[in-house]
């Protein structure tokens, strides 16, 4: 409880600090999402995306 | 359980009508299962011609992008054969960029073509290489020259035909691959070839891929499944260029609908909790006491 008692504390509390907190938090939720994503993405199709065999035409 | 079976209405059945009603569901319920099974089989004995089987596409998986190495050889398959009789007018040259081809690589495709522009200073239209913003060039002028230089037949613009076919993809491999004699009791007219996943079974387009008819670029053995294989995959890449992107994005879509959807549940437990858990007592109370 001590934890959730800290983040209410350091995140929550406060209006201003709660939309901080909002606005980054998406952000890096975003961030975090979206590198997870395309790396799923990318591992499941290694050898067939043109990112992988463009660099035999450049 | 107790009080949904009070509030039923088949409560006050005998067990023989109710065994009998039972019967009769799951009898009306089968039939209808096999009656969907039969609509959506791939037997469908009523048409003449075959139907294209499915294949095991190096696209066909629910995360599975294009072969982007086959896409361009398709590329040359089309350039190389299909584009003698067939228009794909709604590509351009810039859709390669990024798919099959460098910039540097469309840009030189680009320019082996000469398109008319125009009109210039003086009212003339005038020839110029190809750019990027091209489409594919069309071998006929309009539908009438195809149709007097192929028999009467119409090649169709190959951009979405895997769109608009029955089969997409399948169906162009099969066709291409599926050339033969016709058999016993079938006569074919000049200048008509027998290809039985073709509507009606007689085709205007003679066989075009044959064994080593091109040579790829990156080596592969130019065999005529691997050219099939390869303008069909090409094609289908016409027909849906963001195929990739679609299932990219279906990643994402299903991963945070997933994430959303326990929150939600959590949520509505949550509200929910204290209204499931409360108890009314109610004292009667009269005006005696």
């Amino acid at each position: 409880m001590a934890l959730g008692n800290t983040v209410y504390n350091l995140l929550f509390k406060k209006t201003s600090s709660f939309m901080l907190t909002v606005a980054v938090g998406a952000f890096a939720f975003e961030r975090g999402f979206d590198k997870l994503t395309d790396y799923v993405w990318e591992s499941h199709n290694k050898g067939k995306l043109w990112r992988d065999i463009k660099d035999k035409y450049e | 359980m107790q009080s949904v079976s009070n509030y039923s209405t088949t409560r006050g059945w005998s067990k023989s009508k109710k065994a009998c009603m039972t019967t009769l569901g799951v009898l009306a319920g089968g039939a209808g299962a096999l009656l969907y099974a039969l609509e959506s089989s791939y037997v469908q004995a009523g048409d003449l011609e075959l139907h294209p089987p499915h294949l095991k596409w190096s696209h066909s998986g629910l995360l599975d992008s294009f072969d982007h190495a086959s896409i361009r050889r398709g590329y040359e398959v089309y350039k190389n054969v299909c584009a003698a009789c067939h228009s794909a007018r709604f590509i351009c040259y810039r859709n390669l960029v990024g798919v099959s081809h460098t910039e540097a690589e469309a840009k030189r495709e680009a320019e082996e073509i000469m398109v008319e522009d125009g009109p210039n200073e003086k009212g003339e239209m005038f020839k110029r290489p190809g750019k990027l913003s091209d489409t594919f060039p069309s071998p006929y002028p309009n539908e009438e020259a195809a149709r007097a230089a192929n028999n009467g037949a119409y090649p169709p613009d190959l951009s979405y035909i895997t769109m608009a076919r029955h089969g997409a993809e399948d169906y162009v491999f099969h066709l291409l691959t599926g050339y033969m004699d016709p058999p016993a009791g079938v006569q074919i007219r000049e200048g008509l070839y027998f290809n039985p996943y073709f509507l009606g079974g007689a085709i205007g387009m003679a066989q075009a891929l044959y064994n080593e008819i091109i040579e790829y670029e990156d080596g592969t053995p130019a065999t005529q499944s691997q050219l099939a294989k390869d303008v069909s995959t090409f094609l289908k890449w016409c027909g849906e260029p963001e195929h990739d992107t679609r299932k990219r994005m279906a990643i994402k879509a299903v991963g945070l609908m997933t994430i959303l959807t326990a929150a939600l549940f959590y949520l509505k437990r949550y509200k929910f909790s204290s209204l499931k858990t409360r108890k009314i007592s109610y004292k009667p109370s009269s005006k005696d006491n």
